[in-house]
């Protein structure tokens, strides 16, 4: 390895400093003459992240030589899996109070920081953005070093990326709480927040894109076309649908650029992609790595892999008009985004049929490791929502769950079955990985976190159908005479013991996220493994599996 | 680390011969067919479904499709078909008096289906799904009524509300007994010790014989001297048990402290309900139980 020259060290880390002196002054300006309070708090918060950020930067410099950019960096992905496992701690105990109000709307407490409207935000951006978003960072930056056998590109700036990201997140998580909105879903935070996101963004693009450029491998594992079809997606995505007009410079409301249906079809063709780009794309690029890795057995077929790729992504974009059926949407519209979910079905079985097929010779691990169990369990929760999606887009389905709580239950079992469970999976590889461990703290507390997790979402998806499906029909319930039967308020009561039974599945699912975090701590901490006879080779990190293994403590 | 195409022991299939991080090769095993076939029947079956439905947006207009389906005609012909359904029935309500539509029992089953659906979209949120009412929002079941309970009656405060702000609205309002201090607090506890013996509750005889008098001098002329009620000011009758805003000590108390004026409103219906459906609901209301 080459050591890098002098002036690239000196410049690098001026231009680190300078970019956090810059955001400290922007900081410093909303701080002092931001127009409402949400700015001015947000500016104080800024110049203080940035200050410190500035601080560590010239307290840490670079050691130039040629060891320095010797190895894997694991740094920022330390850094993001930790921020993974608190984060997702934090949005699942966010999504269990706003189930309970739902159930019992006295916990809302008649603070206005407290009710539904400003959790439930608060509520999906944690799990989605700070949770997904930090694994997703985490493993695609573990990931694309070992798949290019290249060093992460950049010195700073994946620093920046993890860095930066959780100032995005922290900015808009306090901003629901005090009210600040554009009222679009998952792009609820203001202009300022999302000009923040995209600065971090696109830094994480030419992080990665830099990795692939010095790769040493002639080919690009598959996993990296799903991440890198996520991160470009995702920027266009949010770009797009953010286009907006500040009220003013240095106030924190803006006004979106579309109006109308189109407005709506805009936000939609955003949603819906976050689904696909984020929470599909880029969990299945988490999916190609540690599923063949922790089994040990070859992906089932390269053919499947390039042609559900380029299917998938080919077809996703044009899917989200169906959120909008019997809307003012006009009817061309509706039909395209229902035909190309139903066209989207194989796509999406794909990755299900390459995933649980490369178990083929291995699937006795399904039996003796549970972090197996949560990879594969996931996968199978996957292929049943993506049967569901392209039903559920179906007009005639739709017009029975449409604003119902299938919907909801329909987005959980992707999101905890899907992306929470291969989320799981992927940290418990990571973690004894990532910080040289023979193996995680305690295989046997997976096990539990598997089969708590698992019946609660159970409990949450069947909950959510029994009481969506009674909603819709309620909802169009008349008698012979051609008069409702029901009125509004039986359908909210009839739902009171379906919310109950929800609540219990998501505090499970909770639940279980403690035991992880706790099992993370443990195994970051460096504490023996209590069960390290009944973890398998590939728990322990790379460098150690040749080494005999450690002992227990008996 | 690419290079050697090798099978794989378990499946028996090739190996592409790319291998990443070590361990990392795929097989190249061939597509599932039953995959891409069912992928080609979706693609199909999109295909069947643009040709026969509106679909692709040209520059002006879009391909309507050869079925010249289009949702809004759709809604406007199963709103009309609805409309149609119940013609006859809307007609006859529009047309007869109250006496002679609750003479006709088919036109009565529609009055009272149709005046329950009304009743739990507009009117449960406040009086409750059984019309039971709740604190300060007055029981419908009952023969307690503050603006009457004739279908006249009835309709009219279904119309104008209470404190609407409606030019016809009802209004009442009693005065604040105990905030403008036209009484003391002893003198208030004597009176609701009084209002309350009127159903029977007990007190020392002694405070509600002051209170018959203080009753006298300042309720009476609304209340009336039985204090039973007067359904013309919407004062409530005081003697029969029926409390609005509770019968306990404590409420009663309360209740001629603050005079709770302004609290209740009803909104004035005329306007945001079609004549016929206030009808519908004036007799559903009345047939609830109380209708005099």
């Amino acid at each position: 390895m080459r050591a890098t020259s002098e002036e690239v060290i000196a410049l690098s880390g001026g231009a680190a400093v300078l970019v956090a002196a810059g955001c400290a002054a922007l900081g410093a300006v909303y701080w002092l003459a931001g127009l409402d309070e949400v700015i001015r708090f947000h500016g104080a918060l800024f110049l203080v992240a940035s200050i410190g950020a500035g601080l560590y930067v010239m307290s840490h410099p670079r050691p130039g030589g040629a060891g320095e950019q010797k190895g894997y960096m694991d740094g920022p992905v330390k850094f993001a899996t930790i921020a993974a496992v608190v984060w997702g701690v934090v949005g699942f105990l966010v999504g269990v109070i706003i189930a309970w109000q739902l159930a019992f709307p006295a916990l809302n407490f008649d603070l206005p920081w407290t009710n539904f409207g400003r959790l439930r935000p608060l509520h999906t951006s944690a799990v989605i953005f700070a949770f997904g978003g930090n694994v997703l960072i985490a493993t695609s930056l573990y990931v694309v070093q070992r798949t290019c056998r290249a060093r992460l590109a950049g010195y700073w700036a994946p620093w920046f990326v993890v860095y930066g990201y959780q100032i995005f997140i922290v900015l808009a998580a306090t901003g629901y709480l005090l009210g600040s909105t554009q009222s679009k879903e998952y792009a609820e935070p203001e202009w300022y927040v999302d000009l923040w996101l995209t600065a971090v963004w696109v830094c994480y693009l030419l992080v990665f894109l830099g990795t692939i450029w010095k790769r040493k491998e002639p080919h690009i594992y598959v996993a990296n076309w799903f991440y890198l079809a996520f991160i470009v997606t995702i920027a266009l995505l949010h770009i797009v649908n953010n286009l907006a007009v500040p009220a003013s410079l240095l106030g924190s409301k803006s006004y979106s650029l579309f109006a109308g249906v189109q407005d709506a079809m805009t936000q939609w063709w955003y949603g819906h992609n976050a689904v696909g780009f984020f929470l599909t794309a880029g969990f299945l690029g988490i999916m190609y790595y540690f599923i063949p890795k922790r089994v040990e057995r070859p992906v089932y077929s390269y053919r499947l892999s390039i042609i559900h790729f380029w299917s998938l992504i080919f077809l996703y974009i044009w899917a989200g008009p169906h959120h909008l059926h019997y809307t003012a949407l006009p009817d061309w519209a509706q039909t395209l985004g229902m035909t190309f979910s139903i066209m989207l079905w194989m796509p999406s079985w794909g990755g299900m049929i390459n995933g649980l097929m490369t178990l083929s010779g291995a699937w006795d691990r399904l039996r003796t490791d549970p972090v197996v169990r949560l990879l594969v369990v996931s996968v199978a929760f996957y292929g049943m929502s993506t049967f569901e999606g392209p039903l559920m887009s179906i007009k005639a389905v739709n017009s029975l769950s449409h604003y119902t709580d299938w919907t909801i239950g329909h987005v959980h079992s992707g999101a905890l079955g899907w992306v929470g469970m291969v989320s799981f999976g992927a940290i418990y590889c990571l973690v004894p990985w990532l910080w040289k461990r023979q193996g995680l703290y305690s295989l046997r507390l997976v096990e539990w976190h598997f089969w708590i997790a698992t019946i609660g979402i159970v409990l949450y998806i069947t909950s959510m159908w029994v009481s969506g499906i009674m909603q819709g029909l309620m909802w169009r319930a008349y008698d012979h005479l051609g008069f409702l039967t029901y009125s509004f308020v039986e359908t909210v009561e009839a739902m009171h013991w379906p919310y109950i039974i929800r609540a219990t599945g998501g505090t499970m699912f909770l639940a279980g996220s403690l035991l992880m975090a706790w099992n993370v701590w443990k195994t970051v901490r460096g504490d023996a493994p209590v069960d390290i006879k009944d973890q398998p080779r590939v728990a322990a990190a790379p460098e150690l599996r040749g080494a005999p293994l450690a002992s227990p403590a008996e | 680390m690419s290079g050697h195409k090798e099978i794989d022991a378990v499946t028996g299939a090739e190996t592409t011969g790319h291998v990443w991080d070590g361990d990392l090769k795929e097989l190249n095993k061939p597509l599932p067919r039953w995959w891409l076939y069912v992928l080609y029947a979706s693609i199909v079956w999109s295909i069947g479904y643009w040709v026969l439905y509106p679909t692709w947006p040209l520059v002006s207009t879009y391909t309507h499709g050869m079925l010249g389906y289009s949702q809004r005609i759709e809604v406007a012909r199963d709103i009309a078909a609805g409309k149609e359904s119940q013609a006859k029935f809307v007609a006859a309500i529009a047309a007869k008096p109250i006496a002679d539509i609750e003479k006709d029992p088919d036109l009565m089953e529609f009055v009272l289906r149709g005046g329950a659906a009304q009743f739990s979209n507009n009117c449960a949120p406040c009086h409750g799904r059984g019309a039971q009412g709740f604190k300060g929002y007055p029981n419908l079941n009952d023969d307690d009524w503050l603006w009457g309970g004739t279908v006249e009656t009835i309709e009219r405060t279904l119309r104008y509300g209470v404190r609407s702000g409606h030019p016809d609205t009802h209004d009442s309002a009693m005065p604040r007994f105990g905030v403008d201090q036209v009484l003391t607090s002893a003198q208030i506890s004597d009176a609701a010790d009084f209002v309350r013996s009127l159903s029977g509750a007990k007190a020392d005889p002694a405070a509600i014989e002051r209170g018959k008098g203080i009753f006298a001098e300042q309720c009476a002329a609304c209340h009336g001297a039985d204090a039973k009620g007067n359904q013309e000011m919407g004062a409530p009758n005081l003697a029969d048990a029926i409390w609005l805003y509770g019968g306990e000590k404590s409420d009663v108390v309360e209740t001629i402290r603050t005079g709770r004026a302004g609290i209740g409103v009803m909104p004035a219906w005329e306007g945001k309900l079609d004549p016929v459906t206030i009808k519908m609901l004036t007799i559903y209301v009345h047939s609830l139980g109380g209708g005099k």
